[in-house]
């Protein structure tokens, strides 16, 4: 069976890959790219482990083939901090402690910070509403609730 | 040894605060690595074969095909496996038929449900293992196949084991049945209690299987070499038990099998057995590669761990000032395909929040064919639980008294007599009672179909075996290595901050890491909420064996007896009085000469931890019923738990919070739809709907700290009890807020409106 | 004589007694002695019982000292989730 060959970039690094038509970016972030940080809890698009972004805009991984990365720019967990810097929503997280078994993290924290990107200052139910598809099992949603809205407190300087 | 350690009431200074979790950078940066982000070079990827029968004899396996695919190494059937007799082993301290387990893990003589591992294969690409399952030709004869209970229970049902006749009966039944269990637990006279009852209420409940529901799918990854030995790494609760039960059923020496735990992307009892591990090593030997088996979401819904469906009777009779005077309880449990269900602790729970004189809880295991069920928070109890306290609330109303009150009137205390087995030792039932009737929640005002609700849990929790080893390192920081996964809640810091308060050290000075199978003694899975509470008092022995070596070198060193050396803030200081004088030395000090002065000091503890204490929560939750739609929006959720303990009070609260938003989706939405040809219809997070976070509101914690006697700090364990009272309370609820009383679980839209009709149809 | 009760669902395998008086010095003796007189509640045991032992419980305890003059509970080993 061919390959396709794709470039694309992944948090800002040039990347180039090879991948069967059937291939999921998921598949290819975790198997191709070694980049295991984006998680598979469903491979249905039901549980947003997976999230990440395509040019900005917030995708479940398994739910976009590989060959359409094609010249687009992906990012994931893996880019969220800048160099020992974390990002305020992952020291929040921390600090909160939103998180328990950390399975479900990755995603919520690409999605928090597209929300962040998109409304510096949502509501409670706002930050409910936009990760209601990405499913947590251990916290019951409070301090993750909690965090994003202290990180966003934050990142509006406040 | 068994081992208690007394508590102690001490000054603290880590205990009791909220340092950030030691596995938290590698969790929200992607470095952490759960089950599925192993890989090793040349590894094959399994894939397992599953039924498309809920009951079938297998008459014939023909696999040639697959293995003539090019790109598949090996392919395994029953035949790979040594038939296992009817035993019931520990296992570890789980007692499991491994008869019935090499069965669950690959069929044998039939199929028992839709999903029943019949082959596995591993090749070069996860595409040519699935090109081969399909390749693989399974003649089946279909049997007829049984899914309710009650209907499972009846003579003439479909039978899933021809060998199977009901125990715990007397006189022994002549016929085979798919009752495979009966177990009575009783205390005094209930006949004669409820003649003394003035109020009797009678009510039957059902509830369906419910999922764990884990986000992490089950992954391993197992490599065996030409010499027998084996290496696996998985995410389980327990990887000692993994070890034992692979051992086992692949009849493997112990020691020739080391499992290496990896991050746990949540289990909640559903990853305390073995599933795919046995085949992927069973695979591995066959291949001479590595072999990686990770499960679709379809195949965890199909085939792993669902709780029990069930139907439960209660019946209660109190007096006309709310006194209990008897207790009846039926509890039909489906074990799925094989026996073993919840129901004994569930039938354990029933009743035991109460002081009661007459009780009375007969429990049946019933074998049905679906998934072998598995522990989920609490096993049985929720389902019990709510029942009981739905009548208690009715009983409540009925007398006009406030439900808070009428628990009070009723509640265990230390010394209260339970009716399974032991006295209670020292309990906070009361004290959730009593801070959760006198919390702002409680008398808040409510709107127009809006209602509140109450409801409570108790459990048992448990110690056992566990081991633990503490090495001071020679610039004095302390490596800590625990044999009890972190199932989730942060024990690693909850036991790195108990080592830290007995060495009088920082907390960022002790780096806990889980030890893999071959580094340290046995140890129990994280179950029964015994994580902080059992490894934490092996980690507390661990360390004080270390602080008694630390004492002893001191004392060479500085040449004074070892009683003249006391530990104290970090440093070993003079004992004071007559003993004798010495400059003082911190842990640094002793750690940077230790290798000169007889070698490095170390602590370890292999213990079977006793002494658990009981854990009791007063749950508070306001509803409002949508009467259009019987949407059912939880407004307000106060949790109130006794916890002995909080080591780490933000972990616990997040024990408190998860749980009780389990119990909601419990409560609401979850169950397992089946249709009438026995196959699963709701197999994925789209249909099998568990909360999200527009679902449910803030979760208001109260924690009570009421003291573990037999703990070192205190600790009863915590994150079991949150999931018991969500179901009922609910329900409660709703009754306040439109007068219905709901007893079918969930009580999603469609059961609720037509709870609504069928109300109002009566009416007319 | 340390005194033993047994938890009422255990009764389907001792004819229905529920009340012992054992010369037993540990958990293993007491298992032993029991097995001996009631043959069906051998198989339960170690693997599935519990001891309350003048009201502490233990689990997986058979070294555990029984002393002359205590009351011994046994009932159903507690597992979790």
């Amino acid at each position: 069976m061919a390959r396709h060959h794709v470039t694309a970039t992944v948090n800002g690094d040039a990347v180039e890959f090879l991948c069967e038509t059937h291939q999921t970016l998921l598949e290819v972030l975790r198997d191709e790219l070694r980049l295991t940080g984006t998680k598979e809890g469903c491979g249905t698009g039901d549980c947003g482990a997976c999230t990440v972004t395509l040019d900005g805009r917030m995708v479940c991984s398994c739910l976009v083939l590989g060959v359409e990365a094609e010249g687009k720019a992906i990012q994931t967990i893996e880019g969220m901090a800048v160099g020992r810097d974390l990002h305020p929503l992952q020291q929040k997280f921390l600090e909160h402690a939103a998180l328990q078994c950390g399975i479900c993290t990755p995603g919520i924290l690409v999605a928090a910070r597209s929300l962040l990107e998109r409304n510096p200052d949502p509501t409670a139910s706002e930050v409910r509403y936009w990760l209601a598809g990405n499913l947590c099992r251990c916290t019951g949603y409070h301090k993750i609730v909690e965090a994003v809205l202290d990180a966003a407190r934050e990142l509006r300087g406040n | 040894m068994s081992t208690m350690i007394k508590y102690e009431e001490k000054d603290l200074k880590v205990v009791g605060t909220r340092p950030l979790r030691p596995d938290g950078v590698d969790k929200v940066t992607g470095r952490a690595r759960f089950g599925a982000d192993y890989s090793l070079p040349g590894q094959l990827i399994g894939k397992v074969l599953r039924s498309p029968h809920a009951h079938a004899r297998i008459k014939s396996i023909d696999t040639s095909k697959a293995e003539a695919l090019p790109g598949v190494k090996a392919v395994v059937t029953r035949d790979d496996f040594a038939e296992m007799p009817v035993e019931f082993a520990l296992s570890g301290e789980l007692t499991v038929n491994f008869h019935d387990v090499t069965r669950n893990m690959m069929a044998r003589e039939k199929v028992y449900y839709d999903g029943h591992p019949v082959a596995a294969v591993a090749a070069t690409s996860e595409s040519i293992a699935r090109k081969a399952l399909g390749l693989i030709e399974v003649e089946y004869e279909v049997l007829p196949h049984v899914i309710d209970v009650l209907e499972a229970m009846k003579p003439d049902a479909p039978l899933l084991h021809e060998e199977q006749y009901t125990e715990g009966v007397t006189p022994r039944p002549d016929k085979p049945s798919n009752l495979a269990k009966r177990m009575v637990f009783s205390r005094g006279d209930v006949e004669a209690g409820f003649r003394q009852a003035d109020v009797i209420i009678e009510r039957e409940f059902n509830t369906k299987p419910v999922h764990q529901g884990y986000i992490e799918p089950q992954a391993c990854l197992a490599s065996y070499t030409e010499d027998g030995q084996a290496d696996l790494w998985t995410a389980s609760q327990g990887h000692f038990v993994i070890r034992s039960q692979c051992a086992k059923v692949l009849q493997m020496e112990v020691s020739k099998l080391r499992v290496m735990p990896t991050e746990l992307g949540g289990g909640f009892g559903g990853k305390n057995n073995i599933y795919n591990e046995p085949l992927a090593i069973a695979l591995s030997r066959k291949s001479h590669r590595p072999v990686k088996m990770v499960m679709t979401r379809e195949e965890v819904f199909r085939a792993t761990g669902p709780t029990s469906g069930a139907n439960v009777r209660i019946k209660m009779g109190c007096t006309r000032d709310g006194r209990i005077t008897a207790a009846h309880a039926e509890l039909n449990f489906q074990a799925g395909a094989f026996p073993g269900s919840s129901v004994a602790m569930a039938a354990m729970c029933t009743f035991t929040r109460y002081d009661l004189e007459h009780a009375r809880v007969v429990a049946n295991d019933v074998t049905v064919n679906r998934p072998k069920v598995a522990a989920y928070r609490a096993p049985g109890a929720p389902i019990a639980v709510f029942g009981v306290e739905s009548v208690i609330d009715e009983m409540a109303k009925k007398l006009g008294i406030d439900p808070i009150e009428f628990r009070l009137r009723n509640a265990a205390r230390e010394g209260t007599q339970t009716y399974y087995g032991p006295k209670f030792g020292p309990i906070g039932y009361v004290q959730t009672l009593e801070q959760a009737r006198a919390h702002p929640h409680y008398s808040a005002p409510l709107g127009p179909n809006q209602g509140r609700g109450v409801a409570t849990g108790f459990w048992f929790n448990i110690g056992s075996e566990t081991s633990s080893t503490i090495n001071v390192n020679e610039d004095g920081t302390v490596t800590l290595m625990i044999g009890t996964v972190d199932v989730a809640g942060g024990s690693r810091a909850a036991m790195a901050m108990m080592v830290a308060e007995e060495l009088g050290i920082d907390v960022d000075k002790v780096r806990p890491i889980i030890g893999d199978t071959s580094s340290m003694g046995f140890n129990f899975i994280t179950a029964g909420s015994r994580g902080t509470f059992a490894s934490g008092m092996a980690c507390v022995a661990a360390t004080r064996q270390a602080i008694d070596k630390l004492r002893q070198r001191v004392a060479q060193i500085r040449e004074v007896p070892v009683e003249a050396v006391l530990w104290k803030d970090g440093h070993a200081v003079p004992a004071g009085g007559e003993a004798g004088q010495f400059a003082p030395m911190s842990l640094a000090d002793v750690a940077k000469v230790a290798g000169r002065t007889g070698g490095t000091i170390a602590g370890h503890a292999e213990i079977n931890a006793q002494g658990a204490g009981p854990g009791f929560g007063t749950h508070i939750v306001d509803v409002e019923v949508d009467k259009q739609t019987g949407l059912i929006k939880i407004l307000r959720y106060t949790v109130v738990q006794d916890v002995g303990k909080a080591i780490h009070p933000a972990y616990v609260e997040g024990q408190l919070q998860g749980g009780a938003v389990q119990g909601i989706g419990w409560a609401l939405n979850e169950e397992y739809v089946y249709g009438d040809d026995g196959v699963l219809q709701n197999p994925g997070f789209l249909d099998y709907r568990v909360p999200v976070a527009s679902d449910v509101p803030f979760i208001d914690t109260v924690i009570v700290e009421v003291p573990n006697p037999n703990h070192p700090y205190g600790v009863r364990g915590c994150g079991e009890v949150p999931i018991i009272a969500p179901m009922a309370a609910i329900a409660n609820a709703v009754e306040n807020a439109i007068g219905i009383r709901l007893c079918e679980q969930p009580m999603s839209p469609p059961r609720v409106l037509k709870a609504i009709d069928d109300a109002a149809g009566a009416k007319a | 004589m340390a005194k033993i009760l047994l938890s009422s669902n255990l009764t389907a395998y001792t004819g229905g007694q529920t009340q012992f008086e054992l010369e037993v010095a540990n958990v293993r003796q007491l298992f032993q002695a029991l097995g001996e007189r009631h043959p069906d509640l051998r198989p339960h045991l170690e693997s599935s019982l519990a001891v309350a032992i003048d009201g502490e419980v233990y689990q997986d305890a058979l070294l555990q000292p029984i002393a002359g003059d205590s009351e011994v509970l046994l009932f159903q080993k507690i597992a979790g989730g």
